[in-house]
Formats: structure tokens, sequence, C-alpha cells
């Protein structure tokens, strides 16, 4: 192997620019003549626009306050929604109007309602003090099932009932003839909190306008430049592609909240034209809890149908989704088809339904967080079994393992979509079991009890679909976009190797892994190769990086790039070495013909092929540099199980995470510190979930945990050391047998910590976040019923 | 941020005379109070007057009898002091679980009290040993030092000096931190003084409070069995979406007990 190929736990290399502070990020990008903008957001959830009057701040020095009346004028476009999800009848969602400014009506706390623009951010935020305002307050719809009952307030006047969609996925007879016969039938309610994502670097925009040129270009914190360069350029601006770059540097963080094309990315392209000169703005940790889009607010009744034997004999799930405000780019697939879809989970039910109802509400809008879907449907699907364990008298590994799909069952057709490839789940779990001890955890609960201490253990075993997606599954599926990847490999005269990538890092460390499939393929070293992403203007175009995609479906975009590479070289190289191409082999970076001691370094043929001084040239092009664009023919399916192992003191309700064990199937490894990384991180935000995180807004709709002083982000002293450890079945229908890491460890930790929290508390409903005052009175009103 | 004038005095009498001559001025200590709700526009002073040029407010001195704390003290050299933790290991531990390492190395005593936040810890200290507030006019009991939620007995312009704190017999403070911000949800200094026994509470209530009951049934018996069947009510409790009223309740009486178990070793 390679020192620093495939399987190696290769340093970060972008790591040192990181930790120095010399990472480029949008807001250390300054342009010549740069103005500053602060957006204007309503203070009130739900409101009628009953005048602006924007002379005070123009008076004392605005460059400009631009309206949504300004916006209207210039026949710019509301934002677009990239997935059209069809009614149970067949008829199309409802997609109301997203202004990119607000026009008339206000309908979330932080809807934008004017952009100040001034020569500093601190001067426009004084600035737009003075713009007042005249709102008529209107009652607000905040929660998404209230949202859905007659006489409700009403967020879109066309959007009646507040219903975006009603629909359903797997067919509802086989299911009622299931529970018809069943057993037993467990029944569930759960609310999956809602969360805001938290990226570490806030969003920021700058938009500048070359007059000589025409050309506008946006820098932005986005995972997927390309596909904003499209929706913005394309749907609401109408600015065409050769006159539109849009560059995202380093970008910190994201989870998925820096997908979404936003109003203010829009605004600023646009505003930079109108007043002339370049425009930033970076948004406070305060605006980004009102204004980054948040994730998961599901709402779910679900029962699940056993027999005599434990066996599940179907499955049927019924889900309100809060759609927020306006439907966010992606929003409308995260609860249909990245989470419905998932409600097999590992096991073999063979009659599934689902029905799906998204509700508009006046909250920040909601679409997808890391996970997105999948999180959600591992919750349900690991929860109810949990709890029909406890009903029926099973040990809850014991009714899991009963109900695996068997490795023996692979390629299996689920009765929800998808079909899993490979994955050997009860291998998952047993190596789990083992590393946990979880037969030793009557001696380790014991051991709490005598402190005065609750112990439990949660078990959750997880699927997930990821490399999204194949773009005839997701075009059939009302996706408006192709899912493929793209990638350039190009090879330069004295060997070095630059990458074009369609993905985008927001912290994975993408220009190490992909540095190491070339080092793999072509022998280079690592320091030679140079990956390149985020900028419009240099790479290919690319869907970017999301549903824990780049490596299953950009990393093989890349590994065909350079197997076009080598094939290329090896015409050069049987050229040169006066053999037939068929004799050349390619190996640890050196074409050999074979049977003889003849070979050249890879490096010799990239001179060549600049210098092609004695080519055949009818036959054999000049260069090296090669792309590809790859769209997988299937999902990818990461899975795993998780278990946790908590200490829960009665007297505070406080819980301690005491142990937690994450066995995982991403097929194959290109880096296993970086798998590690994210699987670590992943299971933090699973835990910030199921502990403590929570968007909690009151009934007028003001987000009461609007900052870090009430919301609660995991800390690591919450935490103990993780354990885990993987179990490599080789995905089988990409060249590099992977299948992603990225969102693996939030899908399955939230259900494994309060599965243990239900455990050991005996309490069955606890719901998340389980903090330390509703584990208190769950424990409190459980002993009461027990007393009674 | 709005526009403000920045000053810098080097003595007390500076500091003071700057302050009444200007429009609306505010002291800084700190500044993890006052500097967050300036950037958020919540507070808009016409003039800061920076207190960290005046050398007479730093420090720690210990004495046989008392530790006095200046008031531009932070939080962290309380914590790591040897001397502290020697004479009043209570009050080490109680500055040691101040927000976080970042937070204890700016933020001060004298800024803490003059504060009052309802969650800050400080104020169990001053009321549960029952120390004294110096300021550049007089002293203050530290009994009646606190008179609301972010209020005190400070008088506009009023300087804090210095705390002094009586060693205790024995003392021990127990905080159950918000999860999120890590204040105070609520905090029990328990102490056995030379002038009698003090429990008083911070983050329950809109201001620190003591327990008359729990120090009776301390006093003659100082054990953790004394307090538990004492009830604090709920009625005038906090009550928040971290914790209501008489979920405070109750972790009073179990932060109590706790205290004083590790109050008696
Ligand atoms: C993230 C975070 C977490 C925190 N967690 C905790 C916690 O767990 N527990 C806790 O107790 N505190 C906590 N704090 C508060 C912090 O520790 C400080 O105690 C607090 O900010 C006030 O002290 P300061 O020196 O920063 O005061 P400043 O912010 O400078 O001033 C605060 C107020 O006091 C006035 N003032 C300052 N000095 C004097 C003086 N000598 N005389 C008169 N008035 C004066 C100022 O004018 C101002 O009104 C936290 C703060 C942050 C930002």
């Amino acid at each position: 192997m390679n020192e620093n190929g495939i399987g190696a736990r290769v340093r970060r290399k972008e790591d040192k620019r990181f930790i120095t502070g010399r990472g480029n990020y949008t807001d250390d990008i300054n342009r010549h003549g740069q103005t500053h903008a602060v957006f204007l957001r309503s203070p009130h959830a739900h409101a009628r626009i009953v005048s602006i009057d924007t002379k005070a701040a123009m008076a004392a020095g605005a460059v400009a306050v631009l309206t949504g009346k300004d916006v209207a004028d210039a026949g710019i476009n509301g934002l677009p929604c990239g997935w059209l999800i069809h009614n149970k009848d067949g008829s199309p969602m409802k997609e109301p109007g997203h202004p990119v400014i607000a026009l008339d009506r206000v309908r979330h706390v932080g809807d934008i309602v004017a952009m100040v623009i001034a020569e500093s951010k601190n001067q426009a935020k004084d600035l737009a003090e003075l713009v007042e305002v005249d709102y008529e307050v209107l009652p607000a719809a905040v929660n998404a099932v209230e949202a859905l009952k007659p006489g409700a307030p009403q967020v879109h006047d066309d959007v009646e009932g507040n219903l975006c969609y009603d629909w359903h996925l797997g067919e509802k007879d086989p299911v009622d003839a299931a529970f018809a016969q069943a057993a037993h039938v467990t029944k569930l309610d759960v609310y999956n909190n809602r969360l805001a994502p938290n990226a570490m670097e806030p969003r920021a925009a700058i938009g500048e306008y070359d007059r000589a040129t025409g050309e506008h270009t946006l820098y932005t914190t986005s995972q997927n430049p390309h596909v904003i360069r499209l929706l913005m350029g394309a749907f609401v601006l109408g600015l065409p592609e050769h006159k539109l770059r849009v560059v995202s540097p380093d970008v910190g963080g994201g989870f998925g909240s820096k997908i979404f094309h936003y109003a203010e990315e829009a605004a600023v392209t646009w505003a930079a034209k109108v007043v002339g000169r370049p425009i930033k703005w970076n948004s406070d940790r305060s605006e980004a809890f009102i204004s980054d889009a948040q994730g998961r607010d599901h709402h779910t009744h679900a029962e699940l149908a056993l027999d005599n034997d434990g066996k599940f004999l179907g499955f049927r799930v019924s889900t309100t989704a809060n759609m927020g405000a306006y439907l966010s780019t992606f929003s409308t697939s995260i609860p249909t088809y990245l989470y419905a879809t998932l409600l097999a989970g590992l096991y073999a039910t063979p009659a599934i339904y689902a029905e799906v109802k998204a509700a508009f509400t006046n909250t920040v809008p909601v679409d997808a967080y890391r996970g997105a879907g999948r999180p959600e449907a591992c919750f349900v699907v690991e929860s109810i079994v949990d709890k029909a364990a406890r009903e029926t008298g099973r040990d809850p590994a014991a009714l899991r393992k009963l109900n695996l799909i068997p490795a023996s069952a692979m390629p299996y057709q689920t009765p929800v979509a998808l079909q899993y490839d490979s994955g050997d789940f009860v291998k998952n779990i047993d190596d789990a079991l083992k590393v946990i001890d979880y037969d030793g955890f009557p001696a380790r609960c014991d051991a709490s009890k005598k402190k005065g201490m609750l112990r439990g253990i949660g078990l959750s075993s997880y699927i997930e679909a990821c490399g999204i997606a194949p773009s005839t599954v997701a075009g059939a599926l009302g996706a408006r976009a192709g899912l493929y990847e793209s990638a350039e490999v190009r090879v330069h005269p004295t060997g070095s190797v630059t990458v074009f990538t369609g993905s985008h890092s927001h912290g994975q460390g993408h220009e190490t892994t992909f540095a190491q499939i070339v080092c793999e393929r072509l022998g280079v070293p690592i320091e030679n190769v140079e990956v390149v992403h985020g900028d419009t203007g240099k790479i290919p175009f690319g869907m970017g990086t999301y549903g824990s995609r780049s490596l299953a479906v950009g990393g093989v975009a890349l590994h065909n790039s350079l197997e076009k590479v080598i094939a290329k070289g090896r015409k050069i190289a049987a050229h040169m070495m006066e053999a037939a191409e068929t004799d050349v082999e390619f190996k640890d970076g050196h074409y050999r013909v074979a049977g003889t001691d003849k070979e050249l370094a890879f490096g010799a043929i990239a001179l060549q092929a600049y210098v092609p001084h004695n080519f055949p040239h009818d036959e054999l092009e000049p260069g090296l540099d090669e792309t590809s664009f790859y769209d997988p023919k299937n999902f990818t399916y990461p899975n795993g199980c998780h278990i946790c192992e908590v200490e829960i003191d009665p007297d505070t309700g406080v819980t301690r995470i005491e142990r937690f064990v994450a066995v995982d199937d991403f097929g194959n490894i290109i880096n296993p510190m970086i798998v590690e990384g994210q699987v670590h991180g992943g299971i933090m935000q699973g835990i910030g979930q199921a502990l403590c995180e929570d968007c909690i807004y009151d009934e007028s709709g003001q987000l009461l945990t609007g900052s870090y002083m009430d919301y609660c982000m995991p800390k690591a002293d919450m935490v103990p050391f993780y354990e885990v450890g993987t179990n490599v079945v080789p995905c089988t229908h990409n060249a590099l047998g992977v299948k992603g890491a990225g969102e693996a460890g939030t899908i399955g930790a939230a259900a494994a910590v309060i599965n243990a929290i239900r455990h050991a508390t005996g309490v069955g409903d606890i719901q998340m976040p389980a903090t330390s005052q509703r584990v208190w009175q769950a424990i409190n009103a459980s002993a009461a019923q027990a007393a009674e | 941020m709005y526009a403000f004038k920045y000053h810098k005095p080097s003595s007390i009498e500076d500091a003071a005379k700057v302050f009444s001559g200007a429009d609306d001025a505010r002291y800084l200590s700190g500044g993890h109070t006052l500097l967050p709700s300036m950037k958020l526009r919540l507070a808009g002073p016409s003039d800061i007057v920076d207190l960290s040029g005046i050398a007479g407010l730093k420090g720690i001195k210990v004495e046989a009898d008392k530790v006095t704390i200046g008031a531009g003290t932070r939080h962290n050299d309380v914590a790591l002091s040897a001397e502290v933790r020697a004479a009043i290991p209570a009050l080490a531990d109680l500055a040691g679980g101040i927000g976080d390492f970042q937070v204890r190395n700016r933020g001060t005593i004298g800024g803490s009290i003059a504060n009052a936040d309802p969650s800050a810890d400080y104020p169990a200290a001053v009321v549960g040993l029952g120390a004294t507030v110096h300021t550049n006019k007089r002293t203050i009991a530290g009994d009646d030092f606190f008179t609301g939620m972010f209020e005190t007995a400070l008088e506009d312009g009023e300087i804090v000096t210095a705390v002094s704190f009586p060693r205790p017999k024995r003392a021990a403070y127990m905080k159950f931190p918000n999860p999120a911000s890590r204040y105070a949800v609520v905090g029990v200094m328990v102490a056995e003084t030379a002038s009698g026994m003090r429990v008083a509470v911070t983050g329950a209530a809109a201001s620190v409070f003591r327990v008359a009951e729990m120090e009776q049934a301390l006093a003659s018996n100082f054990s953790p069995d004394a307090i538990a069947g004492v009830a604090v009510p709920a009625d005038n409790l906090n009550s928040d979406i971290h914790a209501a009223a008489d979920y405070r309740a109750h972790l009073v009486g179990v932060m109590a007990k706790r205290a004083v178990a590790k109050a008696a070793g």
C-alpha cells in the first residue's frame, strides 16, 4: 500500500492553515470600495407591513436602503424550491412565493424587511434603526399540528389551511391486513425537536459587479456554489452562467444549512450592481438563529404490528412536518423521500405505509440538517422497536436481531422504495454488544443502584440512504435537479496533479481524502496533489456536498477521471516504449511493458503529454487532463449499531453518558482518522439533540432559545470517549466500494441515548431533549403512579 | 455598538468624577456583561469609564480572620489562588465554577456583584459567608447589598472597591449549572460562621436569599439529614424554559444537602 494512499491515516493537509488562523473564509475577503449591508428583520412572527419609511436613514448617510418594493420593481423572482412533492391525489404541492425581501407581509421573526447599505457594518446598523416600519401584528401559527387545524392563522393567503402537501408512501391495504392479524400492536407518539444548525462560521456573502465585463461575482458560505449559481442566476435574478461566478472559499461548517439558496445571496449580488460597489454582509450569531434554515420538527404517531413470536408484520407512520414560513431549497424532500423511505430501518417488516403532512407556520424555514430526514426516521423506528420489546417482555437486542434483514437477503427491496445493496446488520449488533459488554450490564446496573443512581443501556441500529443520488431516481421522485458529481484531473507537465471537484468541503477534509485517492491510483506523492473546489470559475459543474455524497459520488467521479488519465498515459507509454498498448501495465506509478525491463515513470509520461515532439497526432492527442461526471446507479447504504449506557441521578434528573459504542459499516474507508472524526462529531450532534438542543418558540412565534445563553449546545464535558469501530462491507455498485460517513453519527446516536434513558427510568415516553428537568419530572410521575 | 466616549482613569476619585460629569456613564470592569449587551445594542452608554487602570482595585489579601478581594480581581485569580483555597476553599470553588476559562479570565468580582444577575454565583458567597462590600463611599453589609433582580444598594456612580469575606468555620458551595450558559440554575452556599449558620441561595429567585429554616436545623445538627425535611416553597421562585419553580425548589434542597455533606467533609 502507498503510505499516503487509500486506507492510510494521513493527517489532514488543510488543518495547518485552519489551526494557524490562515484559512480564507468569506468574511476574510474584502473587495476594493466595498460597502456593508445589514438586513433589517421583522421582530414579529406574523404582521402586515403597513408602511416603510427610509427617508431618515437615507438622509443620515445610507448608500442605499432597499425594500421589497425595490426588489419587485426590479423584476426579481422569489427563491425557488428544488423538489416538487405530489399529494396523495396526484396534485402538486402548494408553493407560495418566497420574496427576497418581504413585500406587504412578514411571516417569521427574522424575515427580511429592508436592506441597509452603508460604509461600515456598524453604520448600517445605526441607519437600520432609522428605518421606520409600521406593522399591523397578526396572530401567528407556530406548532405544525395546530397550524393544520381549522381556524388556525393563515401563513399564506393562497395556501388554505397551511397545508403544503399531504403525501404518502407504501401500500395501505397490506399494512391494514397485517394489523388485523397482529398478536400485539405497539403505539408511539414522538416529537422530533427542532434544531438550529449552528455552524461555527456564520453565513456571509459579498456581491460584486464588474462594469467592464458585465460579470457578477458572489462570494458566499455555500456547500454547493454551482447549485447557487444555477438557482440564483436562472431562477431569481435572471443572470446567465457565463456572467456569474460563485465562489465559496473555506467554509466553516454547514451541517446542511449552507446548501440552500438564501435571500441575502441574491440581495447582495443584485444590489452590488444597483449601488455600483461591492457589498458585504455577514451574519451575527443572533441573526443566524432567526435566518439560517433549521432542522427536524416532526410530530409523529407510529404503530408496529407484531406476531406471537415477535416478528414484525406491519408498520404505519403518520407524520406532520413543519416547513416554517417558506419553502427552503430542499425542504419538501426531507420529510418525504429522505424520511419515509428509511422507515423500514434494518428490519424485514413486510408491509409499511407512511403518510406525511407538511405545514406552513410562522417560524424560520426548516430544511436539511445533518442526516436530514434519516435521523427522524431512525428515531421513530428505533424508539418503537424498543417500546415493543419492553411491552412484550423481550430483550431489545434480541428483538432487533430476530427481525433484521439477513446479509444473505442482499440486495433487499424494502416496501418503501429503496433497494439496500449490502450490509451485515447482525454482525454490527453483535460486535457492538461485545464491545460494551452487554452481558455485564446487570452488574454495572447494581453498582449504580448502590450509589443511588439509575443506569440504562440503549441500542439504535440505523441505516441511511446516502451518496445522494441517482438522477433518474431523484428525478422520478420530483427532484428538479440531477444529482451526479464531476471531477477533472489535470496532470501538469512535471507530473503534479490538480483535482477540480464539484464537491465542496465545509470541514470534512476533502483536500486530504481526494488526494489520497490520486496518490493511490497514480503513485504520485501526496504533496504533489492539489484539490480545488468551491469556485464556479474553476471547477466543472457539480452538485456540491451534502447527504454524505462527496466520496460516494464525487470520489467515484474522481476515480473515473483517474482511470481515463491512466488509459491515456498508457497510450503515450506504448508509443514511447514502442510496445502494443495491451502489453503496457500501470503499477506503483510506472508504466511497464509486460515481460521486459522497459518502464517509464508517470512523471515522464506527463512531460511527454505536453512536449509531444514525435506524437502520431492522428492517433494521439497531446495533454493529460480528463473529466468525468458520475451518476450512481443507486444510493449507498451506510448502516451500523450504536449503544449508549447512561447513569442518571434521580435527585436532579441529570443524565451522564457513561459509554458510547458505535460499530459502523461505511464500506471501504479512505482515511480512518477522518472517518472517526466524522463519527465523533456526528454522535455529538445526536447527543445534543437527545439531551439539550431545542428551538423553543412561544405562542407568538418568538424564538426563546435564540442565543447560547438558552440554546444548549452539547459540550465536550458532557460525553465520554467514544468507542468506535467499523465493519466493512463494500458497496456493490461503485468503483471505490464506499458508502459515505458524514451523517451516520447523527442519524444513529439520538435514539441510543433516549432508549438508554427510557431503560434507566422505566419511563417509555420521555421526549427529546431529555433535559434534567424532563427526566426528573418523568421519574417523579412514574413514582407517583407506582404509589397509586 | 453605539458610539461612546472612553475613559481610563488611574484613580477611584477620577473615575467617580468622570462618571458624575457624564450624561449616562457606565463603569467597565471585565466587560463580560456590559460589552455583550452593548454589542447587542441593549445598552448604549454615553461614556465608558474603564476601571481596569486603577491599581488599588486589584488583588487578594488574606488575613487571620478574613479574605479581602479587590473589586477588579478576576474570577480565575480567586479560583487559582492557593491562599484563598487554604483560607476559604468554598470561595475558590465558587469562583472556579463560574462560566468557562475564558469568562473567568475576564470577569471580576466587582462587576459580578454590581451587576447582581439573579443567576450569578458570587451573590451566594457575599450573603452566604456574611461578607462586607467596600465602596468608595462606605461599607455595606453583604446581607443588605442585593436588593432585587439586577438591583443593589449601590447609589448612582458608587464604586465597589473590595469585598471582604470572614473566614468561616466550614463552608461549601454547590451549583446546579444551566447546561447552556453555565450560570446557576440554583447555587447554594452553606457556611458555619462566627456569626452563626448561613444558607444562601442564588439562581432560584429574583435575588439571593437565605433559608432560615435550614440554618436553624443545621445549627443543632450539621448534617444533610437535618435539612432533608425542609421544603423551600416554590411560590416566589423563578420559572423559565430551563427550570420551573417546583424543580428549582427541589434543587435548592438537593444542592443544600450536598453542600452540607461537602462542608462536613
Ligand atoms: C458566557 C458567560 C458565562 C458566564 N457564566 C457565569 C456563571 O456561571 N456565573 C456567574 O456568576 N457569572 C457568569 N458570567 C458573568 C461573568 O463572570 C462576570 O461576572 C460578569 O460578566 C460581570 O463581571 P465583569 O467584570 O465582566 O463586569 P462588567 O461587564 O465590566 O460590568 C458589569 C456591570 O457592573 C458594573 N461595574 C463593574 N465594576 C464595577 C465596580 N467596581 N463598581 C460598580 N459597578 C461596577 C458595570 O458598570 C456594569 O454595569 C458569565 C458571563 C459570560 C459572558
